[in-house]
């Protein structure tokens, strides 16, 4: 019906509808919020750790589609990881978003997340797909504050 | 009524296509579209005129300098200002209310007192009057917003108390469309003493505004709202606001006398100009307000009730979607912001980008009220002279389609 069916997908729009893991965790390792400024879309994102690993991962917020389905698929992709294999994940999708030239996009490591690929054709969208990322970026390399895409 | 479909042809843009179909240009409260003789205006400067003002004896000085001069006179015969000397050229109207912020307030606003400011302001009527306040250890107070989208003014007198020194108001609000009472809040200010502005972004393009009338110490609007160029707005001020506010600006062309230890002021307008004016968008300017004038405010007006009108009977008809702001168009603007918690704004603005469609998604830098609507963003549809129902009818087809997209997956 659209000729955004590239950019809404059926596993995205399935994932904005039903977000996985959208909760609060309680007694969370780490939280991160990422605000975009532009829109005034908010995720905060919880992170638990068992040693290295990434043992429980989930976000809460108000977004639209793209944020939605781009930071469950995030939770999904990267829960069970260490951190280093999620640094290099966040490194492969931020490439993939941004086109970004002469990157090397594993995409094996990216798995389903390659069907956010069709945001790049909308430049305007790109900060709808990367906020969770950059939050889970934070979280990771434990900076503090609030994340923002404007930053 | 109007004439659209002759308006019209007068906007090359509006025959552009967007994604393979013909624009429907629904973003005005964020810029108009420019008629071909404020185009023209520009180029002609450009190509004839070009020079600076007010100083040259040369003849392309002495016609650059009449061309702006004129402009201003028409600006100021366009809000009834008491003379052309207080219409002061800005860059928008962000830099008008700073200029009073900074001007004006910091002079004028002792510890103790207040600023009144009110819950639906654009970010540009609420930073500069926070940090006026947070400087000048004055206090800043908020008119609350009603159920309807209108304010609540039944505090009013205790909010705006003998010790307040500045009362702004939004005139027409970008967020909600609310037309506020700026007459009987230019009263009140005057019954304490205290100095009125007006946010007159999304008035003074749209109706008639006549600011003698209203009664107001200050307003501040753009020119690239009301059909003229970007990099110009206006700061009228009464004459004796003028005389007691301070240049923001320091340099040349604001001075009369200066010698190596001191200097003084030029006079009005002049003193609150510093440097070279924008003198093509400021003739550009001018040439919007001809363009309006020819059309009449007051019609303007009354094609942006009939289409607002229009435009909410078919929104209401919708399920599942809220619209914002006051029932009834004779109260409101021609804004028309809507929500369903189904479809985020950014969503809707990328769909209906593809039927062609301009629409506004976000917060309209009115944070603070999105907050107090409970809401993180809407998508706002804006009317200007050029639009038609058989535009708000694409619309309204669009936006139930996004509906039974992203709630059905129907495809």
């Amino acid at each position: 019906m659209y000729d955004v069916d590239d950019l809404y997908q059926d596993v995205v729009l399935d994932h904005s509808r039903r977000p996985r893991n959208f909760k609060r965790i309680e007694d969370a390792d780490r939280t991160r919020e990422g605000f975009n400024p532009l829109c005034g879309d908010r995720v905060t994102l919880f992170m638990t750790f068992d040693g290295d690993v990434i043992s429980d991962v989930s976000f809460e917020g108000s977004g639209c589609a793209i944020s939605k389905a781009s930071a469950s698929m995030m939770t999904e992709s990267v829960k069970g990881k260490s951190r280093a294999e999620a640094e290099s994940i966040f490194n492969s999708f931020r490439a993939m978003i941004t086109r970004e030239e002469g990157a090397d996009v594993d995409r094996e490591e990216l798995g389903d997340l390659e069907i956010l690929e069709g945001v790049s054709a909308y430049p305007t969208r790109i900060k709808c797909a990367t906020l969770s990322w950059h939050a889970m970026h934070s979280a990771l390399v434990e900076e503090e504050k609030t994340v923002s895409t404007e930053r | 009524m109007l004439d659209t479909a002759r308006i019209r042809q007068d906007f090359p843009i509006l025959s552009r296509k967007v994604n393979g179909v013909p624009l429907v240009y629904l973003d005005n409260a964020a810029t108009s579209q420019k008629p071909r003789s404020v185009i023209r205006a520009l180029v002609d400067y450009y190509e004839r005129y070009n020079s600076n003002v007010h100083r040259g004896v040369h003849t392309l000085s002495m016609e650059a300098t009449d061309a702006m001069e004129e402009a201003r006179q028409k600006v100021a015969d366009f809000v009834n200002a008491e003379s052309p000397s207080c219409i002061i050229w800005t860059r928008n109207t962000t830099e008008a209310l700073n200029l009073v912020a900074q001007g004006w307030a910091m002079e004028h606003v002792a510890a103790g007192e207040r600023i009144v400011t009110t819950a639906m302001e654009h970010h540009s009527n609420l930073v500069p009057w926070q940090r006026v306040a947070r400087e000048r250890g004055a206090e800043l107070r908020i008119l609350p917003l009603a159920e309807d989208g209108a304010l609540d003014l039944s505090d009013v007198n205790s909010i705006i108390d003998t010790r307040t020194r500045l009362v702004t108001a939004v005139h027409v609000s970008n967020s909600l469309g609310t037309i506020n009472p700026v007459k009987a809040l230019a009263a009140r200010a005057k019954e304490v003493g205290a100095a009125f502005l007006v946010d007159g972004a999304q008035s003074v393009p749209h109706m008639p505004v006549d600011v003698q009338d209203i009664g107001c110490d200050f307003m501040a609007f753009s020119g690239h709202k009301m059909l003229g160029p970007t990099g110009i707005g206006v700061l009228y001020a009464r004459r004796e606001a003028l005389e007691r506010m301070e240049p923001f600006l320091v340099g040349g062309e604001m001075v009369l006398q200066v010698s190596y230890e001191d200097a003084t002021w030029n006079d009005l307008p002049m003193r609150f100009e510093a440097g070279t004016p924008n003198v093509a968008d400021a003739i550009g300017m001018g040439a919007a307000v001809d363009y309006l004038n020819g059309l009449g405010m007051d019609r303007v007006r009354e094609h942006e009730i009939q289409i607002t009108g229009y435009a909410l009977d078919a929104f209401g008809e919708i399920e599942d979607l809220d619209v914002f702001g006051p029932a009834d168009p004779e109260k409101r603007g021609g804004v028309i912001p809507f929500h369903t918690t189904e479809v985020h704004a950014h969503d809707f603005g990328t769909v209906l980008d593809r039927r062609g469609i301009a629409v506004r998604t976000g917060h309209h830098c009115t944070m603070p009220l999105m907050e107090t609507l409970g809401v993180a963003a809407t998508a706002r549809a804006s009317f200007y002279v050029y639009n038609t129902e058989e535009e708000v009818d694409v619309l309204v087809d669009a936006v139930k389609e996004a509906m039974r997209y992203f709630l059905d997956g129907s495809r």
